[in-house]
């Protein structure tokens, strides 16, 4: 998860992405946004903004690298498991904020449905 | 960089020590000569432990550190006030103090918690205004832990003085870092802690003035003038007299040199980063404490990514599933929600040079970009 978390992977915002998903507010804390880029069915590009703690940035890094290269359907079915497996677990107690990452790539990829329907 | 947290045992501490592990090891009690060393060593540590406050040698109660001298303070004065069931403290005290009351609440007493201002200064309009007639206990933190404020305590011990109410404060942030001296605060208890002033963990005092009508929170065999009953931790003890009086001779030369250190670093981070404010008091501050909110970062981040750079911090943010959670000191001084969970508290130690600060700087830059380039709410 260090790992993770202090070289993060694909950090960013895709120009014209094809599909949006942010979650939080800063009355709560953690907010992340992610973009996705679809070509052919395939998340060509996944790319994250993330303003919160170190789960939430190293959640926020797996799950974009896990969900590049993969068809909308894989993606989807992407599980908070997979995610505390790429990360080789997280610090006891915290692995509850691990779906939050999740959560903002499926509103990304409901995003890009919507608008493709 | 976390002295506030605590700090390491000075050489000439551990030196004062060592004998009474191994040689000097009797207890106070026993009546023969063993124990007679013992004794004198306890009453030398009280003697020295006075002098640095300006108190007198029997006014010193010797604890396991601040919290029990914040419990022994709080819970001492009550029992024999039965009719008098207020106390008035702050919402910005240490747990130590927070957590008794709300204790002391659950069994029936009543406590009012002053709001402060946005620097951290106690109300004292307030304060004044919440005095009631059952009012047996008013205490306010000499200087506050996260955000370094220094409490106006010489007119809150004149509203306790006017209104005949007990005055505790909880001192163990300031000793070594600013003058602590009884009759010049005016104050009738005073709580100290040893592991914050170069001595050892587990180890603190509890000064009480003569008069005061206080009870024993741990009973036994009447040691410590039946306050404190328990064998007394001779070495933690000794440690602890030697570090405040270490702390009483270095206070004017230590503080200098902290002052300039926690001002050059400040003044260098808000030159070259900007979007950060600093918590607190500007000048009511302890000279080792720097707390600064950077926005669009998250404090825990900040931490992490200056640990691995080898720099200890602490932050008032914390993450708890799914949501970030500030201090409860942060949360009553109302910043901004853009602000306030991305505090950094950088606490100073004599130690410390003015390479460290250089290095903090570059590194705080550092971190502070890094992560703003991967915050949404950051336009960079
Ligand atoms: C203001 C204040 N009071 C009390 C304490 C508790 O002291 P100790 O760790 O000696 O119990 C601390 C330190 O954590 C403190 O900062």
């Amino acid at each position: 998860m260090i790992e993770e978390f202090s070289n993060p992977h694909n950090v960013g915002v895709i120009e014209n992405a094809d599909g949006v998903g942010e979650i939080g507010s800063t009355v709560d804390g953690d907010i992340i946004n992610i973009s996705i880029k679809v070509t052919n069915n395939i998340l060509e590009d996944v790319k994250f903004k993330t303003f919160g703690c170190v789960v939430a940035i190293s959640t926020s890094s797996a799950v974009t690298r896990l969900a590049k290269g993969k068809t909308v359907e894989e993606a989807l079915s992407l599980s908070n498991d997979d995610i505390l497996t790429a990360l080789d677990g997280l610090p006891e107690g915290k692995d509850r904020c691990s779906g939050f990452a999740l959560d903002a790539l499926k509103l990304a990829i409901e995003d890009y449905q919507k608008k493709n329907k | 960089m976390d002295h506030s947290a605590t700090t390491p045992v000075d050489q000439l501490v551990v030196d004062a020590m060592i004998p009474y592990f191994t040689e000097i090891f009797g207890n106070s009690s026993s009546l023969h000569s063993f124990g007679g060393e013992a004794a004198e060593a306890l009453s030398m540590a009280r003697k020295q432990v006075a002098e640095a406050i300006g108190a007198l040698p029997e006014e010193i109660i010797f604890t396991s550190g601040g919290t029990e001298s914040d419990n022994l303070a709080i819970r001492g004065v009550i029992p024999y006030n039965t009719s008098k069931k207020h106390i008035i403290t702050s919402v910005i005290e240490h747990p130590a103090v927070l957590n008794t009351c709300s204790f002391l609440e659950s069994m029936g007493h009543e406590v009012t918690y002053v709001p402060v201002d946005t620097e951290g200064i106690v109300d004292i309009r307030k304060l004044e205004e919440s005095v009631r007639k059952d009012t047996v206990l008013i205490s306010i933190m000499h200087a506050n832990n996260e955000v370094g404020t220094i409490q106006p305590i010489k007119e809150i011990a004149q509203i306790a003085k006017k209104h005949d109410i007990y005055f505790h404060t909880d001192a163990v942030q300031t000793v070594g870092k600013i003058p602590v001296n009884v009759d010049e605060l005016d104050v009738d208890m005073l709580s100290i802690s040893s592991h914050k002033i170069h001595g050892p963990k587990g180890v603190g005092a509890l000064y009480i003035r003569k008069g005061t009508a206080i009870e024993p929170i741990i009973f036994g065999g009447n040691h410590e003038n039946g306050m404190r009953s328990g064998t007394e931790n001779i070495p933690g003890i000794v440690g602890l007299a030697k570090a405040m009086s270490l702390a009483q001779q270095r206070l004017n030369a230590d503080s200098k040199h902290m002052q300039e250190m926690r001002d050059s670093l400040i003044s260098r981070i808000f030159d070259i980063i900007p979007d950060v404010r600093l918590n607190g008091h500007p000048v009511q501050r302890l000279p080792n404490n720097i707390n600064l909110s950077f926005k669009y970062v998250e404090g825990e981040s900040m931490l992490m990514l200056l640990d691995m750079k080898g720099i200890a911090v602490s932050t008032g943010s914390a993450c708890s599933s799914k949501s970030l959670k500030a201090s409860h000191v942060l949360s009553s001084l109302n910043l901004e929600d853009d602000y306030i969970h991305g505090s950094l508290r950088i606490s100073l130690g004599r130690e410390n040079t003015m390479e460290d600060i250089d290095y903090v700087v570059e590194s705080l830059k550092e971190t502070v970009l890094k992560l703003r380039e991967m915050s949404p709410l950051s336009s960079q």
